[in-house]
């Protein structure tokens, strides 16, 4: 049982999630109904994401304190498995939108030109596109000391203009998305109440530390895989 | 001939500004040889080095977009109405743009890759800080709209930030 009660948490924490999250009294606000329980779901998978990719800027950081090779390996695998809780975002998301912004008197897809405009979506994408640059960076180099220095370099500098950019910016143009005049989710007046944030707040726990138990196996892997290329 | 519509003006504008910046600033790493590099190297240090660069790149694109501006409204028609105020995001947008392609050719070189890769990197990071310049300048095409200061303040501290980060991450680019 060594160090595994956080394993154990994420597991009670999405059983929670599961079960509260389908069965809890939730606000019947007009345009979303009872497809508001996906708050769960979509808007969890963009905050495991955003921590992901927090704790593998950390990681740069850190390999370039150290330049431990073990670090360089952190920051990839989180931000791979960042990648991955975005697109599964970008799924919930899709499902969730054509519930609620779809046009009902057509098929789905028709509206699709109208819903891929929202500034909030093309933010999303764009912090996918870097970071699949940034894999793309690390894939070009043949050295490792060098791929490990120069992707690190990358993950700072990107994170650094593209967070604030993807803040600020969807807050400035206009959007169907919730959350325009504030905190998108945590808009505690308007939004979600105090109900759903009994639900809300493990939900992002448990899916993160889910994430964060993935890429940990993850890591061990490619570390075992590092010790066999080099004896 | 027609002209085109301010808003396609606007666009069309500042995506020939973004791949001019792609072109020029391009060339400041890429084209250096390795004995140029190791001459520099040995003159001076990495964020003088690299606060230079930044430095006559904004120059250069300062002057490209000066240019391009000229050249656009000698073609394609002046639809600007106030255009002083849109020199002046030109030339904060340049400035912009120069500053995050000047560090991300710095990336590109040391991964001994072509302008490809420069642009891989860079879009994506430069979208955002395009969209905002574009919807900025919108304004100065319409006569009763005002353009948010808070914005351009935000872009103002967006171009310090990145010199900050280039002069704090070049040197880990720089040893090799």
């Amino acid at each position: 049982m060594y160090k595994s009660w956080w394993k154990i948490a994420s597991i009670i924490l999405l059983l929670y999630t599961f079960t509260a999250g389908f069965l809890l009294e939730v606000p019947r606000l007009p345009p979303l109904q009872e497809t508001i329980r996906n708050l769960y779901f979509h808007v969890c998978m963009w905050f495991a994401m955003m921590i992901l990719f927090t704790i593998s800027v950390v990681n740069a950081v850190r390999y370039l304190r150290t330049f431990n090779q073990k670090y360089d390996i952190y920051a990839r695998q989180y931000a791979v498995m960042a990648i991955v809780l975005g697109l599964l975002g970008y799924i919930t998301g899709a499902i969730w939108a054509s519930y609620t912004w779809a046009d009902p008197n057509k098929p789905v897809m028709n509206s699709f030109s109208s819903i891929a405009r929202d500034p909030k979506l093309i933010g999303a994408a764009i912090a996918l596109l870097v970071y699949f640059a940034y894999l793309i960076l690390r894939d070009s180099i043949q050295d490792m000391d060098k791929k490990a220095r120069i992707s690190a370099v990358y993950n700072i500098f990107a994170y650094a203009i593209l967070f604030p950019a993807i803040w600020i910016l969807p807050r400035i143009l206009p959007s169907l998305h919730p959350g325009n005049d504030g905190n998108p989710a945590l808009d505690v007046k308007n939004d979600i109440s105090g109900n759903m944030r009994m639900v809300f707040y493990p939900a992002v726990i448990g899916w993160t530390l889910l994430a964060v138990w993935i890429t940990t196996l993850k890591i061990r892997l490619s570390l075992l895989k590092e010790k066999k290329m080099m004896s | 001939m027609d002209e085109p519509e301010s808003k396609v003006w606007n666009g069309l504008f500042w995506v020939i500004q973004l791949f001019i910046c792609i072109n020029a600033v391009a060339k400041s790493f890429l084209q250096e040889s390795k004995g140029r590099m190791l001459y520099f190297y040995s003159i001076a240090s990495p964020a003088d080095f690299v606060l230079a660069k930044l430095l006559f790149n904004s120059l250069l694109m300062l002057l490209m977009s000066l240019l391009s501006l000229l050249l656009f409204i000698l073609f394609l028609g002046n639809p600007l109405q106030k255009a002083g105020q849109f020199v002046g995001l030109v030339l904060l947008g340049g400035w912009s743009l120069s500053l995050v392609f000047t560090f991300l050719a710095a990336i590109a070189a040391k991964a001994q890759q072509n302008a490809a890769i420069m642009a891989v990197l860079g879009f994506p990071i430069i979208i955002p800080q395009l969209l905002l310049l574009m919807k900025l300048s919108s304004a100065a095409f319409a006569p009763l709209l005002i353009i948010p200061l808070n914005t351009v303040l935000l872009l103002i501290a967006l171009d310090v930030m990145v010199v900050l980060l280039a002069v704090i991450l070049f040197p880990f680019l720089w040893k090799d």
